[in-house]
């Protein structure tokens, strides 16, 4: 710290910051965009590798072999399914009895806060059927899972009907050290989640569930498998779960490791590895891949079923089935051979994954980028605010500065009048949050009733009320100040206070999000810190409302909508967009109270208040 | 004066009463932050039902609380939040008239306008109150606020001249938690320089003075630990209280020190590492009288820093007993470096310590060392406060002698 204690070296410090912020601010910017872009390079990015030694050196030989009785129990399943009408219980019980497993139900029913439109589902009332192999090798204190949603419809109906016959033919082995649970749940997440709380004895939801009657060991991992056709030309692998959690990387190398050893086509974000990085094609492959990654992860839901599992420390993964137009086709036999291999590998765990990576993003299956790789983007990115909080802190001091120590650069006088003053607008823009967090579900009966909307239409659009009402805010708190105080530089002191604490609490708000969510904190970094670094009350007020509000987290989710909707090769028009960007709000609500997914929370109770911050400071005069 | 420290006071009441009825307090009450083994309420909730059953609270692994403090809660355990409450504000009451006596004696010390002074108090006291540390440790029912309320009380009867509640007290304050042993030393030097008596080994006044003192202390440590032995019946407690405190057998991470390193050491170099870790709060004492000698109360703020850092099981509510009293240095604001630093990595820490809690415990996907990094930063930045007043201090005083014999040599 001799640099920082030398007043003359610090002086000089200061000084250069000072002077050459605003360039600074702007290097650190376009190196944090580029940094992240180079990430999806190939030359930047590392080989994954097995780290886990008990999955790595044991060999296992595949022997499952009844495809194609799966493929007819799927039909006989389909016919059961479309007589009750739903799920078929009995069916089901009855299929995993004779199996030989222990077989157990579980009945949920939860009511959505408003009805889902996607889904359409308001009332949900349903079963999660399941059934234990107990190991015969082992003292049953660990146990694995594989689940298969039973969906409406006649999707996934191959996904139960691999399961059991999997069931099957796990039955007949020996080796089996961890007991096998296989589960077919309801109304696929909300299902999930009945049942991993009634597994772990929590409720914190609000779901009303049966109690299980039948447990096994501590779950190390969990596979959930979705298959809808006979065949299938590739499998893809989903790994982003509740709140942007990740399973340690390991499960992915596992599942890669066995698509290569029995040639299976494999594919993350639906995207197919390319050989060819040095072309520019091949990079912009790359790039949309992470791309995706980082979408999915930042709007924190959970996108398969095993994302739910992620919460209790269970390593999960969805595997999916895709059934395009390719000649190459893999048939049933070679998934279940490709489950088998990877169920026994974990079978010979010897502790839950941890060796590998739990911060990481993907460009392609085999190519992985680790926290220390992709921090330093966001590093850059914060780091702004930092600079910029630091300019300012020194033009506070500088007026207050006695002549006798103007060697020491930096003092700030807390008692003066403002402090208490820079609390109005910070108090009103929470409150304005809460209001955003709290009265879009509670007021929907009343929006109902007084004007023409569904429900869902009333959550949503009141949620988009409270936001452009929030906006009109700083009026009324800066008309309140001026009386309060009327001496100009006060004025300018107190706008300079309010940015130095806005700036530092979104660095560490952002910060901290980032820690736990990357790509939320990264998008949200990449929206938010060019303007509230730049904001002052003397810039044209038009034009820089205009730009805040297009920068605002709402605006980041419309752009993150279309920009997804592009990587995904499915480009919508505006109106379409619009649309979407709406459901996507209320399934934000929705993941929040049915699942608690934080990034509702989070955007209504942090990030929006700590805009309009900064929206106050725009309308300061 | 009274008015807005009234209204203070009504604001920090109501904040606490709220976030007593709020489901917040279970969630606050759990965070190592926050508690530690020694001061939880739930580990007193747990003796007092031993001690109702007739089984020594101690005869557990859970309980480390001194006999007396079970004894108090023993008669007031319906009313425990009001205990805390009172106890907050009882503090913020000594707190108040403490700084508002102090200035009488710091006053040739201070540079500053009576007006400005005349705000210290209320200052210290807001520093206090609305300080997010204390509120969170009140809430958590964390028995460190009873602790602080002692030391509070202490150096209050110690500014005010009282020689044997000041001993009482310390000696209270000891039985606590050991470390405010090192107290000792200013607070002699405080009646000292009270009394005019200078600090020279070969005066006869000097040594009555301090065998007086220190037999205040000792007598009523004495009394004390007698006290609980008859209460209590058993010496149960010197091994379960004190021993705990020095050997360090509860692991749980916190904003501390030990826990990483005693959990990563060898077994057999227990013994010696946990002397290394203790000494530190102990051994800072004497350069620090000495060089401080004349400046008592800082030397009583220094060392409450120093026990903070530097004490076993540290929480939030020791952090935030230092941190009221650097209203009290104000007048060195102006010199002081890398505030912003310094309050930057306070901040940032304070924030992260329970996402990488949540990442490490709940999410899994962190592991310890993340958690360690930030506790160590956390003191890198306590650290960093506390040798910058010294060295602001240090400087001031100096500018301060310069200008002064400046100013004699003038007439």
């Amino acid at each position: 710290m001799g640099l920082l204690s030398d007043p003359s070296r610090r002086k000089v410090l200061t000084g250069l910051l000072t002077r050459l912020n605003t360039p600074i601010c702007i290097v650190c910017y376009l190196a944090g965009i580029v940094w992240f872009m180079g990430l999806a390079f190939e030359p930047f990015t590392l080989r994954t590798y097995m780290s886990e030694n008990a999955m790595g050196s044991t060999m296992v030989e595949e022997r499952f072999s009844s495809g194609e009785r799966a493929l007819s129990l799927a039909k006989e399943f389909d016919a059961h399914k479309r007589k009750a009408g739903g799920m078929p219980v009995e069916w089901l019980v009855k299929a995993m009895q004779s199996r030989g497993l222990e077989v157990f139900t579980q009945s949920f029913s939860r009511k959505l806060p408003f009805p889902d439109e996607n889904k359409e589902r308001y009332m949900v009332r349903g079963t999660n059927v399941y059934g234990i192999l107990r190991a015969p090798r082992a003292p049953r204190t660990e146990a694995l899972v594989i689940t298969a949603p039973c969906s409406p419809g006649n999707t996934n109906n191959q996904a139960v009907a691999l399961l059991l016959a999997l069931a099957q033919y796990f039955r007949n082995q020996i080796y089996w050290a961890k007991d096998i649970i296989f589960l077919v749940n309801e109304h696929d997440l909300i299902g999930t989640q009945a049942w991993l709380e009634g597994y772990h004895h929590t409720n914190i939801t609000g779901m009303e569930y049966s109690p299980l009657q039948g447990r096994a060991g501590s779950i190390q991992a969990a596979l959930s498998l979705e298959l809808s056709s006979d065949v299938i030309t590739s499998l893809d692998l989903v790994l982003e779960g509740l709140n942007g959690q990740l399973p340690n990387l390991d499960l992915a190398n596992l599942f890669y490791a066995f698509c290569q050893k029995l040639g299976v086509l494999c594919t993350i974000q639906g995207k197919l590895q390319r050989n060819d990085w040095d072309t520019a094609e091949g990079y912009t492959h790359a790039a949309q891949t992470m791309m995706l990654m980082v979408l999915k992860q930042a709007c924190g839901r959970s996108w398969g079923d095993h994302g739910l599992f992620l919460r209790y420390h269970i390593e999960a993964a969805s595997v999916r089935g895709i059934n395009s137009f390719r000649h190459y086709k893999t048939d049933a036999t070679t998934i279940g051979r490709l489950l088998e291999g990877m169920v026994r590998k974990l079978n010979n765990l010897l502790e839950r994954l941890h060796q590998s990576y739990f911060f990481y993003l993907l460009p392609s299956l085999s190519r992985f980028v680790s926290i220390g790789y992709y921090m330093p983007a966001f590093g850059l990115l914060a780091v702004i605010l930092l600079l910029r909080a630091l300019d300012l802190w020194v033009h506070l001091g500088a007026p207050a500065l006695a002549p006798s120590c103007h060697c020491f650069s930096v003092s700030l006088q807390p008692s003066s009048p403002g402090v208490l003053t820079v609390l109005t607008p910070v108090v009103i823009s929470h409150l304005t949050g809460v209001a955003l967090y709290l009265l879009p579900v509670h007021l929907q009966e009343m929006a109902v009733e007084h004007f023409p909307v569904s429900e869902t239409e009333a959550v949503v659009l009141t949620a988009i009320a409270i936001y452009t009402a929030g906006l009109a805010l700083p009026h009324n708190t800066q008309r309140y100040t001026h009386r309060l105080i009327l001496m100009q530089f006060i004025l300018r002191y107190m706008f300079t206070l309010l940015k130095l604490t806005a700036l530092l609490y979104l660095a560490v708000l952002l910060g901290c999000t980032a820690l736990i969510n990357f790509s939320l904190g990264f998008i949200l970094a990449v929206t938010l810190v060019p303007i509230t670094a730049s904001i002052t009350p003397h810039m044209p007020k038009a034009l820089y409302a205009l730009v805040m509000v297009l920068l605002s987290p709402a605006f980041t989710i419309l752009y993150c909508v279309f920009i997804y909707q592009e990587l995904i090769e499915a480009p919508v028009s505006v109106s379409e967009g619009w649309m979407l960007f709406l459901s996507v709000i209320s399934q934000g609500i929705l993941d929040h109270a049915l699942y608690g997914s934080l990034v509702y929370p989070l955007l209504a109770l942090f990030i929006y208040p700590c805009w309009l911050m900064f929206w106050n400071i725009l309308f300061w005069n | 004066m009274a008015a807005p420290l009234t209204l203070l006071l009504i604001v920090a009441v109501t904040i606490r009463a709220v976030l007593f009825r709020s489901s917040l307090a279970e969630l606050i009450s759990a965070r190592v932050e926050v508690v530690s083994p020694l001061n939880a309420w739930k580990r007193v909730v747990e003796g007092l039902a031993l001690l109702d059953l007739g089984v020594s609270p101690y005869s557990g692994d859970v309980f480390h609380e001194t006999p007396l403090m079970i004894y108090l809660f023993h008669f007031t355990v319906d009313y425990a939040e009001i205990v805390f409450i009172v106890s907050a504000y009882f503090f913020r009451k000594q707190k108040y008239a403490l700084e508002s006596d102090r200035y009488s004696a710091d006053c040739l010390e201070l540079l500053r306008s009576p007006k400005e002074m005349f705000y210290i108090p209320l200052k210290v006291a807001m520093f206090y109150l609305l300080n997010p540390f204390t509120i969170l440790s009140c809430v958590a029912k964390s028995t460190c606020g009873l602790n602080n309320a002692i030391i509070a009380l202490f150096i209050f009867c110690t500014l005010k001249g009282s020689a044997l509640l000041s001993g009482i007290l310390l000696a209270l304050a000891t039985y606590q938690s050991i470390y405010p042993l090192t107290l000792f030393a200013p607070a002699l030097l405080f009646f000292l320089q009270r009394l005019y008596i200078p600090v020279n080994l070969r005066r006869s006044s000097f040594w009555f003075f301090t065998l007086q003192y220190a037999f205040m202390y000792v007598g009523s440590l004495v009394v004390i630990t007698g006290l609980s032995f008859f209460l209590l019946g058993s010496w149960d407690f010197i091994p379960s209280v004190y021993g705990f405190i020095f050997s360090v057998p509860d692991l749980t991470p916190n904003i501390g020190l030990f826990w990483y390193f005693f959990a990563e050491m060898f077994e057999h170099f227990r013994l010696f590492f946990s002397c290394v870790f203790q000494f530190n709060v102990f051994f800072y004492t004497i350069p620090l009288s000495i060089k401080l000698k004349e400046h008592p109360v800082f030397l009583i703020f220094m060392q409450i820093a120093i026990i903070s850092i530097f004490k076993s099981y540290p929480t939030v509510g020791d952090v935030a007993l230092y941190m009221a009293f650097l209203p009290a240095w104000s007048h060195l604001y102006r010199f002081l470096r890398n505030i912003f630093l310094v309050s930057c990595v306070l901040l940032a820490c304070s924030a992260l310590f329970p996402v990488l809690w949540h990442l490490w415990i709940y999410a899994g996907s962190a592991n310890s060392n993340f958690y360690y990094a930030i506790t160590l930063l956390f003191n890198f930045g306590q650290v960093k406060v506390f040798t910058t007043t010294w060295l602001t201090n240090c400087e001031w005083k100096n500018r301060w002698r310069n200008k002064v014999s400046l100013f004699i040599n003038l007439y």
